[in-house]
């Protein structure tokens, strides 16, 4: 049997896919795969497969016996002790996600825009202030989504930067030690669970103090829950924002079709979406019974499989001219948000942060571009999330 | 047209596609038929709400 890969891989430039992904999907579209923490998965990477595995409802994300996914002792952010403790399935995981979706449905999300657009408005007020040029993922794409994520569980402005210091932490492969992510993890449960004794006293209009009034969750649960919305929230949503505006300014054409026609936007986002180079690992799933795939392929129990988002938006099979970026592209669905009961709660919101983020800019500096060469982006290493490390911009 | 509320993630990618067809409870964001019977004019947006829909929620019968 041939060597596993070595998992994750690295495209040839910033702002392209690697490209293992095209081979795998053509040749092998079963692949062993060895990760950050030494264990093997089966990689997928056809559209039809990644759908099928995360669609299926029988598959928890991790258990005792599944791969790790970091080479730190515990594993990572998916085999934490809030991995294990959340509700991870069937009904008691409905039951807990239908709590919180009422806080993503459209017309709240329509409700919260102009407090997002505000606050982006204000972090390019910062920019303006600074000069250029700047660092458009320090300066607006990474505080952004924090604001917005304090903003939905009541956590004042003061606090931001911590919180946005503990998600960079606990989402962590290798760039911080076992120690630094225990202390962050720690301090941010004993920030959270001051935080919901506060809420419980004196109930706020945020998420929070709705799922204390539930009164169903126990505080563990409440904890984790605000941890997992600050880390599934945060990072994802800030990394895109840089991606996306490095993609539309890496060829200008893109951006001035913006500025040229607005009406774009929403599928420009979910076009940044579906050709994301840099998405990050992708979603582990335990195999708890055999499983045989649609194109005839056998998986046996006991398998972790890791299905690759990203390769699979760039299906041949599924998307006409997959490779190419077109913005007006629909209907495109794509799975970066990952497909079935476990699709990402937050996918209302960081499609509105990514409207908004992208109109704001477009509004406020049209005459946006990149201060240096598309290949001399920098990607990050070490995160569960990928992403450029900076996005150096003038206007 | 047929919506399967006990399958739906209520990502609301539906009714971003056709918001005459498709609404949220407000309870829990699940999906909500406010026309099952949409007319021609509807079709292509009825259509791309079933394909985007992250749950695979909807069937669309012609």
């Amino acid at each position: 049997m041939a060597e596993p890969l070595k998992y994750p891989f690295t495209g040839p430039a910033p702002l392209e896919p690697p490209a293992e992904w095209a081979e795998l999907r053509s040749k092998c579209p079963v692949a062993a795969v060895s990760l950050p923490s030494g264990d093997t998965a089966q990689l997928l990477t056809r559209y039809a497969d990644v759908k099928q595995v995360l669609s299926d409802p029988r598959f928890p994300r991790a258990s005792a016996g599944s791969a790790r996914v970091a080479d730190t002792e515990s594993g990572g952010l998916f085999n934490t002790d809030m991995a294990q403790a959340m509700p991870q399935e069937g009904e008691a995981h409905q039951q807990w996600r239908r709590l919180i979706t009422k806080w993503f449905t459209i017309k709240r999300m329509r409700a919260l825009r102009p407090r997002i657009e505000a606050m982006a408005d204000q972090l390019v007020d910062g920019m303006l202030a600074q000069g250029a040029p700047a660092d458009l993922k320090a300066a607006f794409g990474f505080p952004l989504p924090v604001w917005v994520i304090c903003d939905m569980l009541g956590v004042p402005d003061t606090d931001r930067d911590r919180f946005a210091h503990w998600s960079d932490t606990m989402l962590s492969l290798t760039r911080y030690t076992q120690a630094e992510m225990d202390a962050a993890a720690a301090e941010f449960v004993t920030y959270m669970r001051g935080h919901v004794e506060a809420k419980r006293a004196q109930p706020g209009d945020d998420l929070l103090s709705d799922l204390i009034a539930a009164g169903s969750l126990s505080d563990a649960v409440l904890i984790y829950t605000g941890q997992g919305l600050l880390v599934a929230g945060h990072e994802t949503t800030a990394n895109m924002i840089g991606k996306m505006i490095a993609m539309l300014l890496a060829d200008r054409s893109r951006w001035e079709a913006l500025l040229a026609d607005g009406s774009l936007l929403a599928s420009t986002v979910e076009e940044a979406l579906r050709v994301d180079a840099n998405p990050g690992l992708g979603m582990v799933r335990y195999l708890t019974t055999d499983l045989d795939l649609a194109d005839g392929q056998h998986l046996p129990a006991g398998t972790t499989v890791m299905c690759s988002m990203g390769a699979a938006n760039r299906d041949e099979n599924v998307y006409t001219d997959a490779a190419t970026m077109d913005l007006t592209r629909t209907p495109n669905p794509h799975l970066a948000f990952g497909s079935g009961p476990h699709s990402c709660i937050g996918q209302s919101l960081a499609r509105t942060e990514l409207q908004v983020a992208l109109e704001v800019l477009l509004r406020r500096l049209p005459g946006l571009s990149l201060a240096v060469t598309p290949d001399e982006l920098q990607r990050v290493e070490g995160l569960a999330v990928g992403g450029l490390r900076e996005v150096p911009v003038r206007w | 047209m047929l919506i399967d509320q006990g399958k739906c993630v209520a990502a609301g990618s539906c009714v971003m596609a056709a918001e005459a067809v498709f609404d949220q409870r407000d309870e829990d964001g699940v999906v909500v038929l406010l026309n099952p019977d949409p007319g021609a004019d509807l079709a292509e947006d009825v259509r791309e709400a079933a394909a985007v829909c992250p749950a695979q929620a909807i069937t669309v019968k012609d």
